[in-house]
């Protein structure tokens, strides 16, 4: 028996740096959703009118819509890995708390797609035109503010659909209506910033993210111990 | 006069344990108290429950009914009393991209280990595998799977240790690491519940026997080494499974 059982932030941070190692030995997630974003910029970039709309108009919307799909792509496996040959079971026998489970998954995926963001926002810039220049460290904050709600919301209901025999569909039913809030106030922030309008008109949808991100966060947090319950 | 110090609580302790599956009675009302360095062999045949005992032994699966406890805890509520429990199932529970040793290590840190590194070796050597440490899970085979699959359960050498079937997959060389692991954890006082179909292997180390039907304890008896007779005992159950109880 062992009385040093880690922590929280601990035991959040071991599962996590264990979801990392596995994505960097395979790889096969991050390559299939860097790929699955750079495609749909890639069509929705041909199937983009410039008489039209303007690009600084439409690439928000590009890459928030993309972004979202790519995620859900990514979330789904996050579970999956742990019920190959049910290792969740060595997670839930462990002196953890069950909380620091799903904060380690969260952890993970975070990076997971925030590595995703780092690729296809330059490549936004490129196909659409975009002047990043000032406004990348702006950008860079709300993509890191819309990563944590996105994987607040796809973890849970990721642990929620796995068990399920239609997981695939569940999933995106299940996340994308509590997205949409996200998805939403992320698009807003970053059209005012790449039209480098004042940063009065930016903050109240970054305030939005962040209320958004809190709630989320805790709420998933709670809820994630009875997705677990058989 | 002082009082004498109270009895410490049994590492087992079940009353009235059920756990239904939907309108299926997996287990039905067992009661189980196993204290500190005795051993149960589970018996019974496909479907009898042993599975479900276990995993609600382990906490986790919510009894349906009645209550279990580890040390006077429920393990599923305290963290920290899960410590104690060490579980090897059918399953592997092990990440086949990541090593061996990378396996068993995210145990031991997972445990609070303050070597996780030597204590993940020192697992692996038990079960005579250190020499594929570094060698992915995918590419072992079953029994190279299971003998780490032990070893990750044992890392933080548990005083209580449930284990389904843990001879299946190995080979001679295995399984004797396996008894010979089992035998080093009873000398530490260590509590075992082995579930197994095969009647000698599960009454080597037993204290005590169970024969599990429909859900609940068809036999309980605490093994007495004078008077037991394995091979009488071996075809009682058999008769009894063919039964059907």
């Amino acid at each position: 028996m062992v009385p040093n059982a880690p922590g929280f932030l601990a035991a959040s941070w071991i599962v996590a740096r264990k979801d990392l190692a596995i994505e960097l030995r395979t790889r096969s997630a991050f390559l299939s959703v860097v790929m699955f974003a750079l495609l749909g910029l890639v069509i929705f970039f041909f199937a983009w009118d410039p008489t039209a709309v303007s690009s600084l108009d439409l690439a928000p919307g590009v890459l928030w819509v993309t972004f979202t799909f790519a995620g859900l792509l990514g979330l789904h496996r996050s579970f999956g890995i742990e019920l190959e040959d049910r290792a969740i079971d060595a997670l839930l026998v462990a002196p953890i708390e069950r909380e620091s489970i799903y904060a380690g998954k969260a952890i993970a995926n975070a990076i997971f797609v925030s590595a995703v963001l780092v690729i296809a926002v330059p490549a936004l810039a490129l196909f659409y035109n975009l002047p990043l220049g000032r406004a990348i460290v702006a950008l860079g904050v709300v993509a890191v503010l819309a990563a944590i709600g996105l994987v607040a919301i796809g973890t849970l209901f990721s642990a929620m659909a796995v068990n399920t025999r239609m997981a695939e569909l569940l999933l995106p039913m299940l996340s994308l209506p509590f997205f949409v809030p996200i998805v939403l106030s992320s698009a807003q922030a970053s059209t005012r910033l790449l039209a480098n309008r004042p940063f009065g008109e930016v903050l109240p949808w970054l305030k939005i993210l962040v209320g958004f991100d809190i709630v989320f966060a805790v709420a998933c947090t709670v809820a994630f111990p009875h997705t677990l319950e058989e | 006069m002082t009082a004498p110090p109270p009895a410490p609580a049994p590492v087992v302790h079940a009353t009235l344990l059920a756990k239904r599956f939907g309108t299926r009675v997996a287990v039905a009302g067992v009661d189980l108290t196993l204290n500190a360095g005795e051993c149960l062999a589970l018996f019974g045949p496909n479907g009898a429950g042993k599975t479900t005992l276990l995993r609600l032994v382990a906490g986790l699966l919510r009894p349906s009914a009645g209550s279990v406890q580890v040390r006077g805890v429920d393990v599923r509520r305290d963290a920290h009393a899960r410590s104690s429990v060490g579980l090897i199932s059918h399953h592997s529970m092990l990440y086949a991209p990541l090593t061996a040793l990378e396996n068993v290590e995210f145990t031991a840190r997972l445990y609070g280990l303050a070597d996780p590194r030597g204590a993940a070796r020192r697992a692996l050597e038990s079960m005579r595998v250190v020499d594929r440490a570094a060698v992915p899970v995918r590419t072992l085979s079953r029994g190279l799977q299971q003998r780490v699959s032990i070893a990750r359960a044992i890392v933080h050498d548990p005083t209580l240790v449930l284990l389904d079937e843990p001879y299946s997959g190995l080979d001679e060389a295995g399984a004797a690491a396996l008894t010979s692991l089992l035998q080093a954890l009873r000398g530490r006082g260590a509590t075992l519940v082995v579930v197994t179909h095969n009647v000698s292997e599960g009454l080597a180390l037993a204290t005590h026997a169970a024969i599990m039907t429909g859900g609940r304890f068809a036999r309980f008896e605490q093994r007495d080494a004078r008077a037991f007779d394995a091979q009488r005992y071996a075809a009682e159950y058999r008769e009894l499974v063919r039964h059907g109880a």
